[in-house]
């Protein structure tokens, strides 16, 4: 009793036995001082201190929401442009005329089965192959009857046509050398042989070309020439003659062949030449809309495809060398390259911005880990509390009026007792999935559910020291006294019963977070978008999250051992400064 | 004296009874029962030839599971066949639910007796050490490592034991009673195998077992080392050897076997969370998986099974109280 001395600032002598000399602590210092002096309490209440400032206040302090997602730019292999192989004709139409969709599948067929002219709309159209996969199609109009007799050839004109001079002349010559067609002023003319001598004069004019391959202008100043019938029409037929120039409009256009389906134009010579077009017979587009290929890009493309290439290297208008591949399917080739992309920022290793890095939802596991603590720790309070009030009215009405109602209760005690824990929780678990119940009043669910579950044990023990208690004097003074019996049982029983109650209350807290982390690891507590250490550590279920990121799963499972571990430290230092006798 | 066990007896009846009940009502209430997932199966299987609906299997096969039947009729022709010692038939196994039970009890059994040899071997001298040398260095750490070991989750000791023994030093399998290679192993290679398998889930359960008997031990050691007739002893002149070996341990037996003796049921009843965590089929293990499946008469069996395994050992507990204070009799 009188350990503590105090004989400092005494100059006169006292007695052994004087009243002042002994200072007699009260009941409640002396547990006080009994726990401080128990390292492994103290040590208990550091790591419960610390698990409440890291849970309250570190959400506070944390610059992030506990659902805040976060993104990170990254460079993937995306689409990014793709090439066809063209295996249709393309046509190019002369200004003013018009060639039909119909007119195009009669062509197709004409082409196909090698006919010089087809009928289409009523009109005949004439058609010129000049090499494999390279037609011109013309309109042909009959102008008029040649009849030659002897010497003398006639040429009437039909059907109000009008024949030139210069017509007639070339007509004549034709039929003299015996000719079929001969062309004049970029028109070609064909003489039909009827009957005895007499030919029938067809005028045909060039309206369109259809064509295997692309022509794509090199800069915008181009574009209008590309598309010039004229320019097409002399580039092609150069190129399928395997010539290097031709001359348009008195300009010199030099070709460079580089296969059968590519080749570039250009204008001017040695230095001064530059680029006009690109041939060739593979499409480029871009995957994305708004996307603008750059004519050097699509001819490396289909340089490359010439080539079997799989990969190129192209330097882009910034001068960065970038690196694409080629995949091929069938006629299509899909070209992957590096693109800068937004992503979420999953399972980042830890940083300066993310202490403990980023999970699997890509947020911020610190952060998680604290709000996941305010969760486990309220949990564990509010699941005692509820044990502890459900335990100390039944415990305290079993164990005050004994006979048949203890009997009932502790038989009903029995009973909860054995319903098997986890069967149940899985249960309750697959009910509340069912009804899809809200991630917070879930919370709240299951904090009664565990309390429901778990009171008997403090039933037990605040019953079998109350059967005790109630015999001893002070119980008889009561009665005496006419205090009624609700009074009798929570003011003057409960309370001698509390150091025991507060013992098994702090030992207790701990099983119940433990209880609730591994619910929550079996996917039956806590519900994203909220978090507990258990459900944090429950991403660990991945074998590949567990062994590549240890910083997801590992600090969760250390706050749990902590917390768990101080609450147990402290229980048992209480136990201890409640009963020296009792000192472990 | 026997009228005291037979009170008892009835009382357990009546609780197992209830307890079963219970168990069946909210097993009842499950909101996606294992008939409605296979009808749901069945449904998708035959739409393509045109079988039958959804809604017709699951009239088909509620009749034939007897659903149809409200809780109390249910639980009545379920408690008569039990009665006739007919467990029946598990859904999900599909086999007779004793027969599956007999199949895989035993893995838990070997791993639970194997946990309670180890546990008794490593917690004993321990509790024994750290009482003699009481609020030494030695004994601090000993406190500590049980008070650790108690505060351990089940699920973070073995993922942590997984993520260094399995995935860092690949010593073991991450899940699984049989290796890979099992099928081309001869006898004893099979033994070994599931031997091997065995390592981790039964060093889980030590670990976590280790922290209660350590501390127990330690406070009835320090009782008995704090008793007369110890000091008496040693006043005789003993050997330290003498007096810890053979006074005071024995005398420490007495409430360590009283302790062990309530373990025994439970080395039937299997440890859901470790065998769910490395996929041993234990008993655990099957019956988890019978329950997210819905397996009514599996859970069933299960859950009575566990309810008389916790009824015998409360009884043993009673029983052996009421012989030894005669007062508890006369109540």
């Amino acid at each position: 009793m009188s350990e503590t001395t105090n004989n400092t600032n005494n100059n006169q002598n006292l007695a052994l036995d004087d009243g002042r000399r002994v200072k007699v602590l009260s009941p409640g210092m002396m547990v006080f001082k009994r726990f401080i002096r128990n390292r492994l309490a103290i040590a208990g209440i550091c790591i419960l201190a610390f698990m409440f400032a890291f849970s309250f206040l570190g959400g506070i302090i944390s610059p992030y929401r506990q659902d805040q997602v976060f993104y990170k730019y990254d460079y993937a292999n995306k689409e990014y442009a793709g090439a066809v192989v063209n295996t249709e004709f393309r046509y190019l139409t002369r200004d003013g005329k018009e060639l039909p969709a119909t007119t195009r599948a009669k062509f197709t067929l004409a082409a196909k089965n090698g006919d010089p002219s087809f009928e289409a709309g009523g009109t005949t159209y004439s058609v010129v192959k000049v090499d494999e996969g390279f037609f011109r199609i013309g309109t042909s109009q009959q102008l008029g009857n040649v009849t030659a007799l002897g010497k003398i050839v006639d040429v009437k004109p039909i059907g109000g046509a009008t024949i030139s001079d210069e017509l007639k002349k070339e007509a004549i010559a034709a039929v003299q050398g015996g000719k079929n067609t001969f062309e004049l002023d970029g028109v070609s003319y064909t003489l039909t042989a009827g009957k005895a001598k007499s030919y029938t004069l067809a005028g045909s004019e060039d309206i369109a070309l259809a064509s295997m391959l692309s022509f794509d202008a090199y800069s915008a100043e181009y574009a209008e020439l590309v598309n010039n019938f004229d320019f097409r029409l002399l580039s092609e037929t150069a190129m399928h003659a395997g010539e290097t120039s031709f001359e348009l409009d008195g300009v010199t256009y030099t070709l460079d062949i580089e296969s059968e389906t590519t080749a570039t134009i250009s204008v001017g010579e040695g230095d001064a030449k530059t680029p006009v077009a690109n041939v060739s017979n593979v499409i480029v587009n871009p995957v994305n809309n708004g996307v603008f290929l750059p004519m050097d890009y699509k001819a490396a493309v289909t340089d490359a495809i010439a080539a079997h290439e799989s990969s190129f290297e192209y330097v882009n208008a910034e001068g960065v060398t970038e690196k694409h591949t080629i995949q091929i399917s069938v006629n299509n080739y899909v070209i992957y390259t590096e693109q800068k992309t937004m992503l979420i920022d999953m399972y980042a290793a830890p940083s300066g911005a993310h202490w403990l890095g980023t999970d699997d939802h890509g947020m911020d596991v610190m952060t998680r880990l604290m709000y996941g603590g305010r969760i486990s720790l309220l949990m564990g309070f509010v699941v005692v509390f509820l044990e502890l009030l459900i335990g100390i009215v039944i415990g305290g009405v079993s164990g005050y009026f004994g006979g048949w109602v203890d009997t009932l209760l502790m038989r009903f005690v029995d009973l909860f007792n054995s319903i098997p824990y986890y069967p149940m929780m899985i249960i309750a678990g697959a009910l509340m999935d069912a009804f899809e119940v809200n991630p917070y009043t879930r919370i709240f669910m299951l904090m009664g559910i565990m309390g429901i579950m778990g009171w008997t044990g403090i039933a037990r023990t605040v019953r079998g020291q109350i059967l005790s208690l109630r015999e001893q004097d002070f119980m008889v003074a009561t009665e005496a006294t006419g205090i009624r019996i609700s009074r009798r049982i929570f003011r003057h029983l409960v309370p001698n019963v509390m150091p025991l109650l507060i013992v098994q209350a702090t030992m207790s807290l701990g099983g119940i977070i433990l209880t609730e982390a591994t619910l929550s690891f079996l996917g039956l507590g806590i519900k994203y978008p909220l978090a507990s250490w258990g459900t944090i550590i429950n991403s660990a279920s991945n074998i590949y999250v567990m062994s590549n990121f240890w910083f997801i799963w590992i600090p969760a499972g250390v706050l749990i051992v902590l917390t768990v571990l101080g609450f147990n430290f402290v229980g048992d230092g209480l136990r201890d400064a409640f009963d020296p006798k009792m000192k472990r | 004296m026997w009228k005291f066990i037979v009170r008892r007896i009835s009382l357990a009846l009546v609780i197992i009874l209830c307890g079963s009940f219970i168990i069946y009502g909210v097993m009842r209430c499950m909101p996606t029962s294992f008939v409605e997932g296979l009808a749901r199966q069945r449904a998708a299987a035959s739409a393509t030839t045109g079988g039958a609906s959804y809604e017709e299997w699951l009239e088909k096969l509620n009749e034939a599971y007897h659903m149809n039947d409200d809780v109390f009729t249910g639980f009545a022709n379920w408690l008569g066949n039990v009665l006739k010692g007919d467990f029946g038939e598990s859904w999900k196994y599909g086999m007779s639910v004793t027969e599956k039970f007999n199949d895989v009890i035993w893995y838990s059994v070997v791993l639970n007796v194997v946990t309670l040899i180890l546990q008794v071997a490593i917690c004993i001298p321990l509790g024994i050490q750290a009482a003699r040398h009481q609020y030494s260095g030695f004994d601090y750490g000993i406190t500590v490592f049980a008070m650790l070991c108690i505060s351990l989750p089940t699920f973070f000791l073995a993922t942590v034991l997984k993520y260094v023994f399995a995935v860092k030093l690949g010593w073991f399998d991450l899940y699984g009673i049989v290796g890979r290679y099992y099928e081309q192993l001869d006898g004893w290679g099979k033994a070994m195998d599931m031997l091997k398998h065995m390592v981790l889930p039964t060093l889980t359960l030590t670990m976590l077992n280790i922290g209660g008997l350590t501390r127990y031990t330690r406070t009835n050691m320090l009782e008995v080392l704090n008793a007369d007739y110890i000091r008496t002893a040693r006043a005789k002149g003993l050997s330290e050897k003498v007096v810890i070996n053979r006074h005071a341990f024995r005398n420490t037996l007495i409430p360590l076997v009283s302790y062990m003796s309530y373990l025994v049921p439970s080395l039937f009843s299997g440890s859901m969370i470790t065998e769910t965590l490395y996929q041993i089929p234990g008993i655990g293990y099957i019956a988890y998986d019978a329950m997210v499946a819905g397996d009514l008469p599996f859970t069933m069996f299960y859950s009575v099974f566990g309810l008389v395994l916790t009824q015998i050992s409360l009884m043993l507990a009673d029983i052996m109280y009421a012989v030894v204070d005669p007062r508890v009799r006369v109540n």
